[in-house]
């Protein structure tokens, strides 16, 4: 037990250092950006179990071996909304090249909330409900939208907090993947 | 020995983690303390909540213009010696932003909520505080916090 607590602690506090660079420009309000371009200081994404739409398991590490972007979104945040469709475009262009969106929608209410939501919209990738452990791995969530960019070998080569341009994205993927 | 050390490390390594994790929310909303009001025997008390919005962010008004938007809500505790006749929200703006098809019911700047009390019946003469909750989701253009709820209190002084 006090090695499952410690490991938990070391996952937590490397993606809280993933987040501390971000951390004076999100109290500003402004989108924050960390990239590692340093494979070798690129920390551990924290790997989850959590249900899909369906009650399916998803498991981050079952992705290893493929690029993930994993975004932390919610119903009621508008600037989500307007990441949703680039990453629609993102699964449907580089999914066959190893990549994979995930969402997680950190809705209070849950699939009340997200269910809804995806029906009226063409999501072609798998959304998942959080937890707040999962939040707390990932060193809390404190804005939204918040974006991880997981390299193949499980480890996160960018943070992005707030709404980011599209290039952007897209740039850090395609490096990833090549 | 060992065991202890490995403990007490990895303690405060989640209490150091817990405090990166808040420093990064920013204080958004904030309320003015309110003054003590006297509540007279009879007839009605108005009570104003001022708040002030941090320039650049909004918070949805307590009539969301999309349903899937978190509103503005005051509620107050209903053992109180107050009980709420109505709660006066501020007029909401309505602003366009990039993801939303029609304009958006927002608060920002600095704004009053104003709630009528009428006195409760079993209130026994003397001091005492109301308390209430103000929940709220915030954002700017850029980025949205996670719904946060303040706690009001406000001082009473019943005649």
């Amino acid at each position: 037990m006090p090695f499952r607590f410690s490991m938990f602690a070391t996952v937590a506090l490397a993606a809280s250092l993933a987040l501390a660079g971000c951390a004076s420009q999100i109290s500003k309000g402004e989108p924050a950006a960390r990239r590692d371009k340093n494979q070798a200081e690129r920390k551990p994404a924290p790997d989850f179990e959590l249900k899909d739409i369906n009650g399916k398991v998803i498991r981050l590490s079952d992705y290893r071996g493929q690029v993930v972007l994993l975004n932390f979104w919610a119903t009621w945040c508008g600037p989500c909304k307007i990441e949703i469709p680039w990453f629609v475009e993102f699964q449907r262009t580089y999914k066959d090249r190893g990549f994979t969106v995930i969402g997680v929608s950190v809705d209070e209410d849950g699939w009340e909330a997200v269910r809804p939501f995806l029906a009226g919209r063409q999501v072609n990738y798998p959304v998942v409900v959080s937890t707040p452990e999962v939040e707390q791995k990932y060193g809390g969530v404190e804005a939204l939208p918040m974006s991880f960019l997981i390299d193949r070998e499980g480890r996160i080569a960018s943070t992005h907090v707030g709404l980011v341009a599209k290039k952007t994205y897209e740039d850090e993927i395609r490096q990833l993947l090549d | 020995m060992k065991t202890k050390s490995a403990s007490f490390w990895t303690s405060a390594l989640a209490v150091w983690t817990l405090a990166a994790a808040s420093a990064q929310a920013p204080q958004i909303l904030a309320i003015q303390e309110p003054q003590k009001v006297a509540v007279p025997r009879q007839g009605e008390v108005r009570i104003a909540l001022k708040a002030s919005m941090q320039p650049g962010y909004h918070a949805n008004s307590n009539t969301p213009s999309e349903s899937y938007l978190i509103p503005l809500r005051l509620t107050w505790d209903a053992q109180a010696p107050l009980q709420v006749v109505e709660i006066l929200y501020p007029k909401p703006k309505l602003e366009k932003f990039a993801f939303a098809g029609k304009p958006v019911s927002v608060l920002d700047g600095e704004f009053e909520i104003v709630t009528r009390f009428r006195r409760a019946p079993n209130a026994m003469p003397g001091p005492a505080f109301l308390q209430g909750k103000l929940r709220y989701q915030a954002c700017n253009d850029k980025m949205c916090f996670p719904p946060k709820t303040l706690d009001v209190k406000v001082p009473l002084l019943i005649q």
